[in-house]
């Protein structure tokens, strides 16, 4: 019975298309890989990330962005994150964030719980 | 933690880049800027491959000249002693070929190199000492290993992605030296992501 209700329960998460909870200590250790070209507080190569939640795509004051991401019309939250997280030149065309993603759905969950946690 | 981490607002120091003098090695300038096939070659994609190229290789020079700058700030902030200064220099000297062969290539691609930044935000307030500005360099490195990581498998050219490939490896040499120099196990796994 345990069995059954774990599986419905799984199935029920992965059809509604949830992110994972994920661990902001883990994220904090992927977000590494993002220092590139990203800062918390402040623009770089690509625009800083306190304040993403909520705001709309393309958006934050002075920075330089592509045609494409200005366009999108995306607001981010977890679930947008999440689809451009993973393979951000598929998400959208044209983004100058030339990077192959994060194909991990665990990673990007921590990656986006570290994200909502830094900026408090 | 990292500078780039921190939440609040950052003194953002100005300064201006110098265009750099370095002589490109050969072996470098045929890497990329010296394949003019890459440019004169045909495009099945009707010039969208050499578009998305030029995207990715423009925010691969965009990184690569704020290295430049970073390296700048760490070289004049008197924190640095020989031979870390030295190596500070050495390092900032490889970005500044990974740039110029960047830019050169963007050009023959048909593209519009990106600038340098007539100024750059870093965490001055937080260099302390040689040990912080090791940090803050090993910090940019190991963001650049990602960067080109994920960068690598998106070339409509495959050469272009030998060539990032290649910058990846000098870029992960320098995170390993800089760890080594901080006191930290220099290279922590047997893989990078």
């Amino acid at each position: 019975m345990r069995v059954t209700t774990a599986a419905l329960f799984a199935a029920i998460v992965w059809s509604s298309g949830a992110a994972a909870t994920g661990d902001a200590g883990r994220g904090e250790e992927i977000y590494g890989r993002c220092l590139a070209c990203h800062a918390l507080a402040f623009d770089r190569v690509g625009p800083r990330h306190c304040g993403l939640f909520g705001r709309h795509a393309g958006s934050v004051a002075g920075f330089s962005y592509s045609a494409a991401m200005k366009n999108s019309t995306i607001v981010w939250n977890e679930k947008t994150l999440d689809r451009f997280l993973a393979n951000p030149p598929k998400a959208v065309p044209g983004t100058t964030m030339t990077y192959a993603g994060i194909p991990d759905a665990g990673e990007r969950a921590d990656l986006i719980a570290y994200l909502k946690s830094a900026c408090r | 933690m990292s500078f780039f981490k921190m939440s609040s607002p950052l003194a953002a120091r100005r300064f201006f880049l110098q265009r750099s003098g370095a002589v490109l090695s050969g072996a470098a300038v045929a890497l990329l800027a010296g394949r003019d096939a890459l440019a004169a070659g045909s495009d099945k994609n009707g010039g969208k491959s050499h578009a998305g190229d030029v995207r990715i290789l423009n925010t691969a020079l965009a990184a690569e000249l704020e290295a430049v700058a970073a390296y700048a700030l760490g070289a004049k902030s008197g924190l640095l002693q020989k031979p870390v200064l030295d190596l500070a220099v050495t390092f900032q000297g490889h970005h500044k070929e990974h740039a110029d062969v960047l830019s050169k290539t963007i050009q023959k691609l048909g593209g519009k190199p990106a600038e340098p930044k007539a100024q750059y935000s870093f965490p001055t307030d937080q260099l302390k000492s040689q040990a912080d500005v090791l940090r803050f360099a090993a910090g940019l490195e190991k963001g650049a290993v990602s960067a080109y990581l994920g960068a690598v498998p998106l070339f409509a050219k495959r050469e272009l992605s030998k060539a990032a490939a290649s910058i990846l490896g000098d870029e992960a040499m320098h995170w390993a030296v800089l760890r080594q120099a901080i006191g930290e196990q220099p290279v922590p796994s047997a893989f990078v992501s």
